[in-house]
């Protein structure tokens, strides 16, 4: 066991798949000598060489393009676009050619690859490098998406898409780079399409994805210190494939279901969470289900603003009291 | 690599009987299959038998089969929605195209792709993509595959003249020469971009070729309608490709007979110019070249009888086909099989 930040998480999961199978290339802007502008790709370049650790030009066509090729004839290929916000300049690949080969094809073509990106905000960047794509990315058919929470599930995560046979979007939330977690030594390989109870309560149950996960769990510790609300947390990790059972085991439970998402709120993924829960556990609800998200504004750079922009811990709190007490 | 260029515009290059009698007579029948099954397809329309949309190759066959005729088993095609010639060139079935047109059970993807998107893997047709320019990265990936395994095939990539003016074109060329990558990007230059002359819309006149330079590659512009020009200057570029000369950009002049699609009857055309391009007509000029070469016409017209069997059995075949069933309307969205996306 070790205390690694969620950064050298991402580091420890690709080396972990390169060692394991000489099919995993990995290419990206500045991911091999640079080592990364989030450097959380540090020593790759030096460990795997120039043959499998390869920086490209500023071409997220190209990178998502030259990835899909390599994935359709054999190879495993890991790539990096720097922000999820230029997902929106390589779309095509994302919405129209990895999801859509093998069912055009009739099952021919393969395309087990990953695509690692820079989610989320917090650190000021404004509107163009601080987005929460995952709901540009979970509504098209044919593609996973997973976004962890915690340095350890970087790395099981990280395993599980490199090793499924399907295209994985893996989303890694620029604020939790620098945070530390307890990893197991040793391989560590998780499942995609398992959501976690990180945090057992009976009055609520609050679900959240990568950085509104540790703020989730901060908010719960507060409502049961300072109000007796006893919330039960679930890391969602994984939105395509969806762990819906263990959502619904825990409104079952709990009888109460809060969505706490960074996305703007159109269309989040609470969205299909709360409609999932209505159309099949509506009766086990005791009170209207409640999404905490981003406005839907595209966010400032201001710390100030950006902060009020994003759900907060208070935010959660006040949102979950004020419905639980009504 | 001088050599591409030179051996492609060597005077009477179409006279050194360098390629041989066998490559000829495969090209030749290649091309008189492609020219049958396109203008079937053309005919299907007309009875309403082919669905949704179509864009034929009539006029451009000499480009797909030159093309493929200097590939080895195991080189990667990737096509556009323009697709149907290369998917014949590389050796599909005439009646899993036509099936596909159709929208028939029996056609190559079972009716999930249509025309626009022919897949063989096992004949190395790596997909026919409808996005323009989406697949000049995603042959340079399979490349990059080739060269991290030491693997020697080829990956040729065929695109229209409006291709050269999307973003993807760019990025494919400097990524391709960049990493040295074993990839040929063949643009089919039948002068119009859709429905627009693509000289109104290009800075330059010759849309792939005059942007070489710019990823220091070689300019190379040849006559797209004759066959044996174009299977050498492929050859050339696959060897060097192969060599680890890295990619090769080629521009093959040539023409549409028909419109863009289905829905265009191609009226942006000036009067006489479609009569000119019809008396270099790929086809004609090849049957010249085999009778040049001492080809008998007992040879020539079999093959031409034998093609046209071939497609009329294919087209029964295919209008006898049932719709694909409904079952694999979910099938093949993920690896499993199925299309579940939760548990």
């Amino acid at each position: 066991m070790a205390e690694l930040t969620y950064r050298d998480a991402v580091i420890r999961g690709i080396a972990q798949e390169m060692t394991r199978d000489p099919d995993v290339v990995f290419l990206g802007e500045d991911v091999g000598k640079p080592g990364g502008v989030f450097k959380a790709t540090v020593g790759l370049y030096e460990q795997f060489g120039p043959l499998r650790v390869r920086d490209t030009p500023i071409s997220e066509q190209a990178i998502m393009g030259a990835a899909m090729g390599a994935a359709m004839t054999g190879l495993k290929p890991i790539a990096e676009i720097m922000f999820s916000d230029f997902f929106a300049v390589c779309f095509d690949y994302i919405a129209n050619e990895f999801p859509k080969s093998r069912y055009m094809s009739n099952g021919q073509v393969k395309c087990p690859l990953v695509i690692r990106t820079g989610n989320g905000g917090g650190a000021r960047f404004g509107a163009q490098h601080s987005q929460s794509v995952e709901n540009w990315c979970m509504m098209i058919p044919g593609l996973k998406v997973v976004a962890p929470s915690t340095p350890r599930d970087v790395i099981g995560l990280l395993a599980a898409a490199v090793r499924d046979p399907d295209p994985v979007i893996f989303l890694e939330h620029k604020s939790l780079y620098a945070t530390k977690g307890e990893v197991p030594d040793g391989e560590i390989v998780d499942r995609l399409g398992t959501a976690n109870i990180v945090r057992p309560g009976k009055d609520a149950t609050i679900v959240a994805l990568a950085l509104m996960v540790p703020r989730a769990l901060a908010a719960a510790e507060k409502l049961k210190n300072e109000h007796g609300i006893d919330c039960e947390v679930v890391d969602v990790r994984s939105l395509v494939p969806l762990d819906t059972q263990t959502i619904l085991g825990s409104v079952a439970r709990t009888h109460r279901l809060f969505t706490v998402e960074e996305n703007p709120r159109l269309c989040g993924w609470g969205a299909e969470i709360v409609s999932i829960v209505a159309d099949e556990a509506f009766y086990d609800l005791d009170g209207p289900p409640v999404r905490i998200t981003t406005p839907h504004i595209p966010l400032p750079a201001a710390d100030f603003l950006e902060d009020l922009a994003l759900p907060s811990v208070d935010r959660i709190v006040e949102r979950v009291k004020r419905s639980m007490q009504s | 690599m001088a050599k591409v260029e030179d051996r492609a515009l060597a005077p009477n290059a179409s006279l050194n009987d360098d390629i041989g009698e066998e490559p000829r007579l495969r090209m030749y029948r290649m091309q008189v299959e492609i020219r049958e099954a396109e203008q079937r397809a053309f005919d299907l329309f007309l009875q309403n038998l082919v669905k949704g949309t179509s864009h034929l190759s009539l006029g451009q066959e000499a480009v797909a089969a030159g093309c493929a005729a200097a590939m080895k088993p195991g080189d990667l095609s990737f096509c556009t929605y323009r697709g149907h010639a290369h998917t014949l060139a590389r050796g599909v079935a005439i009646e899993k195209v036509l099936g596909e047109l159709m929208q028939r059970d029996n056609g190559l993807m079972r009716g999930k792709g249509g025309s626009m998107h022919l897949t063989s893997v096992d004949h190395g047709v790596m997909g026919s993509y409808a996005i323009i320019g989406a697949h000049l990265p995603i042959a340079c990936g399979a490349a990059w595959r080739a060269q991290y395994k030491g693997d020697k095939d080829v990956s040729v990539c065929f695109f229209g003249d409006g291709t050269t003016n999307i973003g993807a074109f760019h990025e494919a060329l400097n990524f391709a020469a960049v990493w040295k990558l074993p990839v040929i990007f063949v643009c089919e230059n039948n002068l119009y971009m859709e429905y627009t002359p693509i000289g109104d819309v290009t800075a330059v006149p010759h849309p792939a070729a005059d942007r070489a330079a710019s990823y220091g590659l070689p300019r190379i512009v040849i006559d797209g309608n004759d066959a044996d020009i174009v299977y050498r200057t492929a050859g050339a570029a696959y060897a060097k490709a192969r060599a680890g000369g890295g990619p090769s950009l080629i521009e093959c002049l040539t023409y549409r007979y028909s419109g863009h699609s289905r829905a265009d009857p191609a009226k942006y055309r000036p009067e006489g110019e479609l009569e000119k391009w019809k008396e270099r007509d790929p086809i004609k000029i090849y049957r010249e070249r085999l009778k040049q070469f001492g080809v008998g016409d007992d040879i020539i017209v079999g093959i031409e009888t034998d093609v046209k069997r071939r497609v009329d059995e294919a087209t029964e075949k295919c209008k006898a086909a049932p719709p694909p069933p409904a079952d694999i309307l979910t099938k093949d969205v993920y690896a499993d099989g199925g299309f579940a996306w939760r548990n």
